[in-house]
């Protein structure tokens, strides 16, 4: 918003817990926490200049994915077909430092201060004729006192400006945490392929940093998760191995079953069965790189109120089996940076519903199929019951032959 | 139809209008109260003004488009389009004769320090105002304010006083035929109700014929007129080709003979040598 040239003689602040965060150069050791940035993720961010930086710093692009089940044979592959980039794996230290660069550039109306905390929100009353202020009042941890016409809550999925404003969030725990590592590969390889693979437990996602490193994300039951984290490091690397490799869930009759579907799909459709690409193997993990956090689904039932409008995590939480969490949010941001800018070249006030509401309708139209769908797709994998492997079996054989489907 | 007191045959201000405006003083910024309609209307009418100023100058910022511009809100009311106005940058005067309607907008915009700057209001009628403000303002708006006007060509008189030579004059307002009969009153006002009962008398409606012949005869150029139309469905307005319902125009005051202006200038150089441009109508 801030490099908006319709915000221009509008203030904007911007409140974050942390420190700042900017490098010049990135370490040579890869962090632990990473994000899969899809094409128009990185279009946002270049729109406002931020692309260049995180190109600058460091970015893995990847050409191609492919999810398999541990149960059967099944797989799906996606590419595109001009060789374009499906999307990129980077570390979010890079994106933080990209934005810090592109928020100091506008620091004559976007005021950012690090590391502070909102301790209490007065809303305004709804009555229009009150002698008291039409605008919400925040108190920070320091004392200081800040008022706005627009509060935007971009404070995580444990939003505490959605639970203040009251707004009802529909949420759900997983009985899955997330483990995360950094990996390094047994042998340098063209490593532009992210990969997943379906266990019952989980699934477990290797995605590119660099051609002799790949980023681990398992999600698994909170035991074995914290299993992983003690395990010595071989022990830790096996596992990983063991569980993109292994076929020990694989059953006679969903084989069978599979390779039957698999022959009449080719009979039908030949280039609709692509050859299985084998992952790369790891060797070692990087040390101090293994952490773990909980997983969960979450969505707020509303994403705006009168002066109030919630994005990201904060009004939406999905598993990141598909890699869109970041994406999302990503959307959201565009979505509601092209009404604020409507609004205020129209003379609108900003925390005026009207436009809120079009943000809320036209998000919550794009996002609540795509969460829905993530949460089917992450209960449909969890189990080993023959009847429901068998669906998601050929469900996804024939998913990969559909192109439209797909 | 209207009676019209003697006390104010003079002023383009009827006192009975006033009356129906003052039950809803304080209901102006309630965005889904008694004026609604209005507030959905500056979802086309800000885009309009703001549009044509634009179109017609060459210096501006897209941050800041209105800036340096003087607009005149005349009937602002609780100050519904100055604030909009305000916010893209220009320095505007509201006036009313109902001072409920300025207290109302001047506590709504004490709030915004940018606001507060920006906007004047005053209680008072456009004539009262017009010994001041002699040609003080680039633009002046007057939105659905000429169908409630006693004397509608004092008030253009008035208009073109306090206006800029080529200073834009902006009205929207409501036509008088028998559609806007049926939607502006029966089914507005008396069915669906999202105009007050009573405020508009059809008998007062303006065509936008008799509000062309009005301005053109004197001294404006008339450049615009639109339909507009008000979806009760969806609370909001559209552009519309027909102007049998509600239109919005745009006049231009004529340059002052004397004042040096880029058309005059151009004319006076063509009279000059008629020998040479023979023929050619200036």
């Amino acid at each position: 918003l801030g490099h908006d040239i319709h915000f221009h003689d509008k203030k904007i602040a911007l409140l974050e817990a942390g420190p700042r965060k900017e490098y010049d150069r990135m370490p040579d050791s890869y962090s632990n926490r990473v994000s899969s940035v899809s094409p128009g993720s990185a279009t946002l961010l270049s729109s406002f200049g931020a692309w260049d930086h995180v190109c600058s710093l460091r970015l893995k692009p990847f050409r191609r994915m492919q999810v398999w089940d541990a149960c059967s044979e099944a797989m799906i592959v996606f590419e595109k077909d001009d060789l374009d980039d499906m999307g990129y794996i980077v570390e979010n230290d890079v994106i933080m430092s990209a934005l810090t660069k592109q928020l100091d550039a506008v620091a004559d109306r976007v005021e950012v201060f690090y590391e502070s905390r909102a301790v209490g929100y007065t809303w305004p009353l709804p009555s229009h004729s009150s002698d008291t202020s039409p605008w919400v009042q925040i108190q920070l941890a320091d004392g200081r006192r800040l008022q706005t016409k627009l509060l935007i809550g971009a404070d995580g999925h444990n939003s505490v400006v959605r639970k203040k404003a009251e707004i009802k969030n529909i949420e759900h725990q997983y009985d899955q945490s997330a483990v995360v590592a950094t990996l390094h590969l047994s042998e340098a390889t063209d490593n532009n392929v992210a990969w997943q693979r379906f266990l019952p437990t989980g699934p477990i996602a290797l995605l590119p940093l660099s051609d002799t490193a790949s980023s681990l994300v398992w999600s698994t039951s909170h035991e074995h998760a914290s299993e992983l984290l003690s395990m010595d490091e071989e022990s830790f690397v096996d596992s990983i191995n063991s569980a993109f490799w292994s076929n020990v869930n694989h059953s006679d009759f969903i084989d069978t079953a599979g390779a039957m579907f698999r022959s009449a799909i080719s009979l039908l459709k030949p280039s609709g069965t692509a050859a299985r690409q084998l992952p790369p193997s790891v060797a070692r993990v990087d040390p101090e790189s293994r952490a773990m956090f909980p997983l969960g689904m979450g969505h707020a039932t509303e994403y705006v109120q009168h002066r109030v409008a919630l994005i990201g995590d904060a009004a939406h939480r999905v598993h990141p089996l598909a890699g869109q969490g970041v994406n999302l949010g990503f959307g959201d941001i565009a979505c509601l940076a092209h009404h604020l800018s409507a609004a205020a070249f129209n003379g609108s006030d900003l925390g005026s519903l009207k436009h809120l509401l079009k943000f809320e309708t036209e998000r919550q139209r794009h996002n609540v199929s795509l969460i829905a769908a993530i949460d089917v797709l992450k209960r449909l994998y969890s189990t080993r019951l023959a009847p429901l492997v068998l669906l998601r079996t050929w469900g996804l054989q024939a998913t990969n032959a559909l192109p439209p489907v797909k | 139809t209207a009676k019209r007191l003697s006390s104010t045959s003079h002023s383009s201000v009827d006192s009975k209008e006033m009356k129906k405006f003052q039950l809803f003083a304080d209901k102006w910024w309630d965005e889904e109260g008694e004026y609604s309609a209005l507030h959905s209307m500056n979802d086309i009418r800000v885009p309009f003004i703001r549009d044509t100023l634009l179109s017609m100058s060459s210096n501006y910022h897209l941050g800041n488009p209105l800036s340096g511009v003087k607009i005149l809100d005349v009937g602002c009311g609780g100050g519904l389009l100055s604030e909009p106005l305000g916010r893209l940058g220009a320095s505007v005067t509201g006036i009313d004769p109902l001072e409920d309607n300025i207290r109302t907008a001047d506590q709504h915009k004490s709030f915004d320090p940018v606001l507060a700057k920006r906007i004047q209001y005053k209680t008072s009628s456009l004539e009262e105002i017009v010994e001041e403000s002699m040609e003080t303002f680039d633009v002046i708006v007057a939105s659905e304010v000429v169908e409630h006007v006693a004397d509608l060509e004092m008030f253009i008189k008035c208009c073109s006083q306090v206006l800029k030579p080529e200073g834009s004059l902006f009205i929207t307002t409501i036509n008088r035929t028998q559609l806007s009969y049926v939607l502006g009153i029966v089914v507005a006002e008396k069915i669906i109700g999202i105009v007050p009962e009573g405020t508009h008398e059809w008998e007062k409606f303006v065509t936008p014929e008799e509000l062309e012949r009005l301005l053109e005869s004197n001294g404006f150029s008339v450049k615009t007129v639109n339909g507009m139309l008000y979806n009760p469905l969806s609370g909001s307005w559209s552009w519309m080709g027909s102007t049998s319902v509600n239109y919005a125009m745009h006049a231009v005051k004529s340059g002052a003979r004397g004042q040096p202006s880029l058309t005059n200038a151009l004319s006076e150089v063509e009279s000059e040598q008629p020998s040479a441009t023979s023929g050619t109508a200036v």
